[in-house]
């Protein structure tokens, strides 16, 4: 039996098609459809409800210590005010999850775990969790809603103190006035534009994503969050990252710091060395959409397998994401992928396969 | 939903127009296009192409997921509409002006359901 998010009515209302996801019902889409979903946050702002995903507090004077030795990023001297993207590993260099960490205080961290994967990480930290330090899950008292594209800090103004509002990229604010209604705002978000996360009361959720639409924000469902994320190239637990892929691999050395005296996966990170499969992007150049799970070839040979794949609307081009064999990974190296028994060419190109113009 | 009169459907959501006796248009109808969401995509067979009734001969795409096209006759394809092939869009836009295939040598009809038939059969499976 899926849960409903503190939106279900409002989705419903606007038309939504509801569907099951991380065992929640969400809306896949609303009458507008996918693509003018997308297009409304490339080109305007677009609202979406991601109140699925999970959140847990991390307190106490070993609260840092402990993200340290857990996570792969660095979290000494962290700001105050700022959010750190991260992996959790396995021993073995494999994910867990992909996370982001807010400093909410000195000995405070809030931190925001993919909905699928929210109690296997809650369970991961606990078991892990050293020292004076607590882990809880507060899942259930948070809603969460995101605003995105150009238009979203013209639009948020409307309904917040502008001066409040977190500016840099990875920055947050807490105890925010949004149309009345208290909320932290980041300034992070999965689609490769600018805007916002607000994280909120649940109670509050319907009156500020009604206000939100109100203001002009397109509604958009989990159709549009792929599309959207993919153009972005940003990764989906499950298909870019996975216990048997390692951040390296993923292309994501920037949230891993190696020069940290120890971290769980470190030892395995530094056996691997050179990766010896990466993460590409894929631009079709014949016809057809490449999807995940798809052999990609260079004549006869196997060189690696797709990992997400879909038409991509602002690119005006089926695009895809996979690993391949290091010594194939070039950009402009033409391959083909199997899809469906058809061999469609395409060619590696640089990520992300979409770079937002203003 | 909008279901002409003057079409036959089937239970694949295929629409089929009959030019005559041995010659017929067929497309995806309104209810089709709705449940796939925006196409991105169409793979439709060539001309000369044999089809057989109940069996796939082309697929659509929507952003999320490949779906078959099932054809409704037996024959031979003696058109393709071309136009799809890069606006695949017009399905959605116009599901019974965008017809995708011409059959022509017609010697099998599958089950088709006329309007008001398809139209309970769509609301049954609605509900489903």
């Amino acid at each position: 039996m899926e849960k409903k998010t503190p939106l279900y009515e409002q989705h419903v209302a606007l038309g939504g098609r509801m569907v099951p996801f991380a065992g929640y019902l969400l809306p896949v889409q609303y009458p507008t459809g996918v693509i003018a979903e997308h297009m409304a946050v490339r080109q305007h702002a677009g609202l979406f409800d991601v109140s699925h995903m999970g959140e847990a507090l991390l307190e106490g004077p070993d609260a840092e210590k402990n993200l340290n030795e857990i996570l792969s990023n660095n979290f000494t001297g962290m700001p105050l005010g700022s959010a750190r993207y991260t992996l959790m590993l396995y021993e073995n260099g494999g994910v867990v999850d992909d996370l982001i960490v807010y400093r909410t205080g000195q000995q405070k961290f809030f931190l925001v775990l993919n909905a699928a994967n929210t109690q296997k990480d809650l369970e991961w930290l606990q078991l892990h969790l050293k020292g004076n330090a607590a882990l809880q899950d507060i899942s259930a008292q948070v809603a969460q809603i995101a605003l995105q594209g150009p238009d979203a800090a013209k639009l948020l103004a409307t309904l917040a103190e502008q001066s409040l509002l977190p500016v840099k990229y990875y920055a947050f604010t807490e105890n925010v006035k949004v149309a009345g209604a208290v909320c932290m705002v980041s300034r992070t978000g999965y689609t490769g534009e600018a805007g916002y996360e607000l994280y909120l009361a649940p109670k509050d959720a319907p009156a500020v994503w009604d206000a939100l639409v109100a203001a002009g924000a397109t509604p958009c469902g989990l159709g549009a969050r792929d599309t959207l994320r993919l153009e972005a190239a940003m990764p989906l637990y499950g298909h870019e990252l996975s216990a048997t892929i390692d951040p390296l691999s993923a292309g994501l050395g920037f949230a891993v710091k190696l020069d940290k005296p120890e971290f769980i996966g470190k030892g395995a990170l530094l056996a691997i060395g050179q990766p010896a499969e990466v993460r590409v992007g894929l631009k079709v150049t014949g016809r057809g959409i490449v999807r995940e799970e798809e052999d990609v070839l260079i004549g006869e040979e196997k060189i690696g397998k797709t990992t997400s794949g879909t038409h991509c609307p602002a690119v005006g081009a089926a695009c895809a994401m996979a690993y391949v064999a290091s010594q194939h990974s070039a950009v402009g190296t033409a391959v083909e992928v199997l899809v469906r028994g058809r061999r469609v060419e395409a060619e590696i190109v640089p990520l992300p396969f979409y770079k937002k113009s203003r | 939903m909008n279901f002409p009169k003057h079409l036959m459907y089937s239970k694949t959501h295929e629409w089929v127009e009959k030019i005559n006796e041995t010659t017929a248009r067929v497309g995806l109808t309104q209810y089709a296009q709705d449940e796939l969401g925006d196409l991105v995509f169409v793979n439709l067979p060539a001309v000369g192409d044999a089809v057989t009734e109940g069996h796939s001969f082309g697929d659509v795409e929507s952003v999320k997921a490949v779906s078959d096209i099932f054809s409704p006759v037996t024959g031979k394809v003696a058109a393709v509409n071309e136009e799809l092939l890069d606006a695949p869009q017009k399905i959605n836009e116009d599901p019974y002006g965008a017809w995708m295939v011409e059959v022509k040598d017609i010697t099998a009809f599958g089950e088709l359901l006329d309007d008001i038939c398809y139209a309970a059969y769509c609301e049954a499976a609605q509900d489903a």
